[in-house]
């Protein structure tokens, strides 16, 4: 039984399947839809460009065609893990023998008065998303609160629909969480370019309107008038459940790499998860695809008595206009950077090293530095600064010649 | 609707109609053909989707991009007619479209 299903709940029972495991799979989930992607929410699904049906992973009567029972629109609220037993909301119950706890994540609420009016939005679910394009018609201004990746994709594609665009961003500057300061101006540097305008180190204090939403006010006074607006904030672990239940939870649920749980008969994947980040060494949560994929992998050849797949280095991508930037590696605690190509060009890869070593990289249009990094990455490699930034040789040979010399 | 057909590395085939504007790479993760990981679901950002174009097919699919290429580069088994298929969009004139799947995408 696998109770969620978004990317990493899909995934696992999908996985099972090609694994050869016969028994009965249930993938019970509380959104109305069959498991979808959602790193196109704030892109190509937003802007109008992927139908739904293109947003699904596989359609709805894939999962009968796999004999995978999938239950839509039924929350999960109780776990008698004694008993072995879920109840859903209404009060049905259902046994299990295995579970997969795949509940992902929420999106954090506005903490400010006015939040609840019409027109200002949270950015997690397709519904979320339908909601916010039944309004991109007659909406003229838009403030985003939150410079993350979710922010800033959702300012790229309503600007590119002739949206007056305002980012309100608590830090001061962009990205902040996820990427070093280099790469924080270059992304505020190409959406000022495109006419978004920024307020950063500033905090919404309150969103004011009457019927709908007519402006948000910061906490130095300031006002933006607009008629929508969308908040990025962050992500909260779904784990409620898990804590209700008595498993162990610590910024997410603890597994240990295999994905286990500190019940022998659960396991937990996706971003309600706190795991070994095995090329970090510590343990952590991660909000991505990959994650979610590679949890599915792990959980289901347990469960299927076969050996899991090694883990990835982590990686990620995230699109805005003409870009495509893509990240592979955990960047906290660098003590160098080293720049190859050209931000003005809009095609360049920044690494980070740590002690000699490649620990991560952002590229901007750059396939060959991300994959070949990535790899880098993963073998735990030290490379000469000269060498990362040689643009006479291609990265396939840069990688090559730093792996055979380690 | 254009029937595409997938060839595993092992040689058993998948013959799958795919409508037209999806790409030839959603035509087999959605009808769960292995073989094709497509982790990140069609945003050219993984290289988990490539294939061999039949070379008979290999003048219609279309132009790779620079990112597509330089992804490839790292790919398993390269061969003159790979292409990532989250980068082929089907159309009417691919009806009959073969493509291989290599033994691995990782």
């Amino acid at each position: 039984m696998i109770v969620g299903a978004g990317q990493a709940g899909g995934e696992t029972a999908i996985r099972l399947r090609q694994l050869g495991y016969a028994g009965p799979v249930t993938l019970i989930g509380e959104e109305p839809l069959p498991p979808y992607q959602r790193p196109p929410l704030s892109k190509a699904y937003l802007s109008g460009a992927l139908p739904l049906e293109r947003l699904l992973l596989k359609p709805e009567e894939a999962y009968a065609e796999e004999n995978i029972v999938l239950l839509k629109g039924a929350p999960v609220v109780w776990l008698d893990r004694a008993q072995k037993r879920v109840r859903l909301q209404g009060g049905r119950e259902l046994p299990y023998e295995t579970l997969v706890l795949a509940t992902g994540s929420r999106a954090r609420a506005l903490p400010v008065a006015g939040a609840d009016l019409p027109g200002v939005h949270l950015l997690r679910s397709a519904a979320d998303v339908d909601a916010i394009r039944a309004e991109l018609g007659t909406a003229r201004r838009m403030v985003v609160i939150g410079a993350g990746y979710i922010g800033l994709e959702t300012a790229a594609v309503v600007r590119k629909m002739g949206l007056e665009v305002t980012v309100i961003e608590a830090a001061p500057r962009p990205l902040a969480r996820v990427t070093s300061p280099e790469m924080s101006g270059f992304f505020l540097d190409v959406h000022t370019a495109a006419g978004v305008r920024f307020a950063l180190s500033a905090q919404a204090a309150v969103i004011k309107g009457d019927e709908r939403v007519r402006a948000v006010g910061l906490v130095d006074g300031e006002e933006i008038p607009c008629d929508i607006v969308v908040a990025g904030i962050g992500i909260i672990p779904e784990t409620s459940l898990a804590e209700a239940a008595g498993l162990h939870v610590h910024n997410g649920i603890t597994v240990d790499r295999f994905a286990r749980t500190s019940d022998p008969a659960i396991y937990a994947v996706g971003d309600c998860v706190s795991r070994p980040l095995v090329h970090y060494g510590r343990e952590g949560r991660l909000e991505s695809v990959h994650n979610a994929i590679e949890g599915g992998k792990i959980a289901a050849a347990m469960i299927a008595g076969q050996p899991p797949p090694a883990e990835e280095v982590p990686w990620f991508w995230s699109d805005q206009y003409d870009l495509k930037l893509q990240i592979a590696g955990l960047f906290n605690g660098y003590d160098e950077t080293v720049l190859r190509g050209s931000p003005a060009e809009r095609s360049f890869a920044l690494f980070y090293l740590k002690e000699g070593r490649l620990i991560a990289l952002d590229a901007v249009n750059r396939g060959a530095e991300f994959l070949g990094g990535k790899r880098l990455i993963e073998k735990g490699a030290s490379v000469a600064p000269a060498a990362l930034s040689d643009m006479s040789k291609p990265f396939k040979d840069i990688m090559t010649a730093a792996l055979a010399s380690q | 609707m254009p029937k595409i057909t997938y060839i595993e590395a092992s040689g058993k085939e998948h013959v799958i109609e795919v409508p037209a504007g999806q790409t030839v790479m959603e035509g087999a993760v959605k009808h769960n053909v292995p073989g094709i990981d497509a982790d990140c679901g069609g945003a050219c950002a993984c290289a988990t989707c490539h294939v061999y174009v039949d070379p008979a097919w290999a003048g219609r699919t279309g132009e790779s991009t620079g990112m597509e290429q330089s992804m490839l580069d790292f790919a398993n088994d390269v061969e003159p007619t790979s292409r990532l298929s989250c980068q082929i969009k089907v159309t009417a004139d691919l009806d009959g479209l073969v493509v291989r799947l290599p033994k691995s995408q990782h």
